[in-house]
């Protein structure tokens, strides 16, 4: 199940990539094609717990829509800057909503959901999924709503989505230290680990929402920070692994759900 | 006998907390008097919540609140605070609504003081707030505005600022606006200046001089009423604006408005260009009574005199 929902996010992102080279979507977009198994690993581990938490991300949205059951065609109409797009063309890429799955739009300043995110959750008691990058976990703001966060002992889960860049510059350029130990000296139960979803599964399984977690997952982008194109090969890219893994059963529901997509963008493009 | 607007603002406090199980969200509420007074004793189990000495990250989190439904105020201890505060309430509070179809609707309540405490802990700082959409602005300073102003924003859902001044705490009166007769000039004071045109607006009709005065209390969004209009066009020497922000911000702009009604100069005075210091001596207070005076004497003057010299 996790595997359907990566391939479904890469396949998604990949037709989205197409269709800004062909210019029928004219706006920044946000592409999250190498970092899916992040998402991914955790909605099936809520679904798996039948628990629909709220969903504060951030401008790479696409594939935690997708991830926890945000309807495809309604993204594929945001996109297109229809008004039956899941944020009424109003988000684009950058600012994906839905209330049918509790994700809440994200305004472009960088981590303010941290801070929406907490106090929701304070307010409301229901678990929260805040979804963040390794630069935006930079912001002050940041650090003092993870504090809140462990003090009021909230059932709240920070994902790191840790690709290594602010765009262009990396970690190593603008920090030396782990956001696992500042997550850690702020007394949050904190781990470090790579996208695969096993560690994933095993980190949080036992306590998500139970109490505050932070979870820095190192992952890699494939397209360029904004917009449809690559900076360099990336090599190690995780839904290839794991279908080598999967095997041939795999590869045929990743062709499957290659083709659905495909046409379902065909369809909607029809529509314009 | 008449209540003081602070324990207006208690017992509304009191009631959005125990009937409608609101929130009300600050930073050291109990460590200045209960917010001079006006807070409710109670504690985080009541809905009063310490919030980290983390300004910016506070006005995030509020949101959050705002966003789930539970109606939240938000206490700003000094307006100067604003500046940290208003980020994502004016990013994405006051745009939610509109973009997500999410409101998020809250009641901040913004304190501003007068003179000697430096550029932040000093004044109205609304300006900042009042360019952005999805924000309506106030400024009572009695018991029945105060209360019409809450009974609004529980009708709503939408992000209320309430630039309430320390000074009127005390105050048990309500303000009435005059402007039946043909007047020479009219009056229209915001903030903690509608003390000080009241006093101002009495003395010169003392001396002979027909001043009118409109009191402003809702400023965002500002609606000039019919009879407003009429009166200020037929004023001799149109409008002189006051109040206790900068007088390059939320003043010019709806001297502007006014103007564009009206086709009547509107003069304007609030604080001057200039840093506020940390002492009286260097401070930068709003208009007084007597500052009020002069300006409206020699706006009568010069005019009176222009019109001499043809």
């Amino acid at each position: 199940m996790t595997f359907k929902k990566a391939s479904l996010c890469r396949h998604f992102e990949n037709e989205v990539y197409k269709r800004v080279q062909e210019k029928k979507i004219n706006f920044p977009v946000y592409l999250s094609a190498g970092q899916e198994y992040v998402p991914s690993s955790i909605a099936q581990l809520v679904h798996n717990k039948k628990i629909k938490p709220m969903l504060f991300g951030q401008h790479r949205g696409h594939s935690i829509y997708l991830s926890f059951g945000g309807d495809v065609t309604q993204l594929i109409d945001e996109l297109l800057g229809m008004k039956s797009g899941c944020t009424r063309g109003m988000g684009g890429s950058l600012s994906i909503s839905s209330k049918k799955i509790n994700m809440f739009g994200h305004e472009g300043l960088m981590g303010s959901n941290a801070c929406m995110g907490v106090g929701a959750c304070f307010s409301s008691s229901k678990p929260t999924i805040v979804f963040l990058g390794d630069a935006s976990v930079e912001e002050d703001y940041v650090l003092a709503s993870l504090s809140w966060a462990a003090k009021k002992e909230l059932p709240i889960l920070f994902v790191v989505e840790d690709n290594n860049y602010a765009v262009l510059t990396k970690k190593e350029d603008r920090r030396d230290w782990k956001a696992k130990d500042v997550a850690k000296a702020f007394k949050l139960d904190s781990y470090d680990t790579q996208d695969n979803p096993e560690n994933i599964f095993k980190i949080l399984k036992k306590n998500i929402f139970k109490k505050p977690i932070f979870i820095n997952v190192h992952t890699k982008r494939l397209y360029w920070h904004a917009g449809a194109g690559e900076d360099e090969k990336v090599f190690g890219d995780r839904l290839g692994k794991e279908m080598k893994y999967l095997g041939k059963r795999a590869v045929e529901i990743d062709n499957k759900i290659k083709n659905r997509i495909k046409k379902l963008w065909q369809q909607r493009l029809e529509k314009l | 006998m008449a209540t003081a607007l602070r324990e207006t603002i208690k017992n509304i406090t009191f009631k959005h907390l125990k009937k409608f199980k609101g929130q009300v969200f600050g930073q050291n509420l109990t460590g200045v008097g209960w917010v001079a007074g006006t807070l409710p004793e109670l504690y985080e189990k009541d809905g009063v919540i310490e919030l980290p000495l983390a300004d910016v990250a506070n006005g995030g989190m509020v949101t959050g609140s705002a966003l789930v439904g539970r109606r939240p105020f938000y206490i700003i201890r000094y307006q100067g605070y604003n500046w940290l505060n208003c980020i994502f309430i004016a990013n994405y509070a006051c745009k939610s609504k509109e973009i997500w179809d999410k409101p998020a609707p809250m009641f901040i309540r913004g304190l501003s003081n007068e003179g000697g405490l430096g550029p932040v802990s000093t004044s109205s700082h609304i300006s900042i707030f009042y360019k952005m959409p999805g924000i309506k602005i106030f400024s009572p300073m009695s018991n029945k505005e105060y209360l019409k102003i809450y009974k609004k924003f529980m009708q709503e859902d939408e992000v209320f600022y309430i630039s309430e001044h320390r000074k009127s705490y005390e105050n048990k009166l309500e303000f009435k606006n005059t402007i039946k007769k043909a007047l020479d000039i009219i009056l229209m004071p915001i903030s903690v200046t509608r003390f000080e045109a009241e006093k101002a607006k009495n003395h010169l009709n003392k001396l002979g001089y027909r001043v009118g005065i409109i009191h402003l209390f809702e400023l965002k969004p500002f609606v000039l009423k019919k009879k407003w209009i009429n009166a200020i066009k037929k004023s001799k020497y149109g409008v002189l604006m006051t109040d206790n922000d900068y007088v390059d911000g939320i003043l010019r702009t709806l001297a502007h408005k006014i103007n564009e009604k009206t086709d009547q100069t509107v003069n304007v005075m609030g604080l001057k260009d200039k840093s506020a210091g940390y002492t009286v001596k260097t401070s930068n207070f709003p208009p007084s009574a007597l500052d009020i005076i002069n300006k409206v004497r020699v706006i009568i003057s010069k005019k009176r005199r222009k019109k001499k010299n043809g």
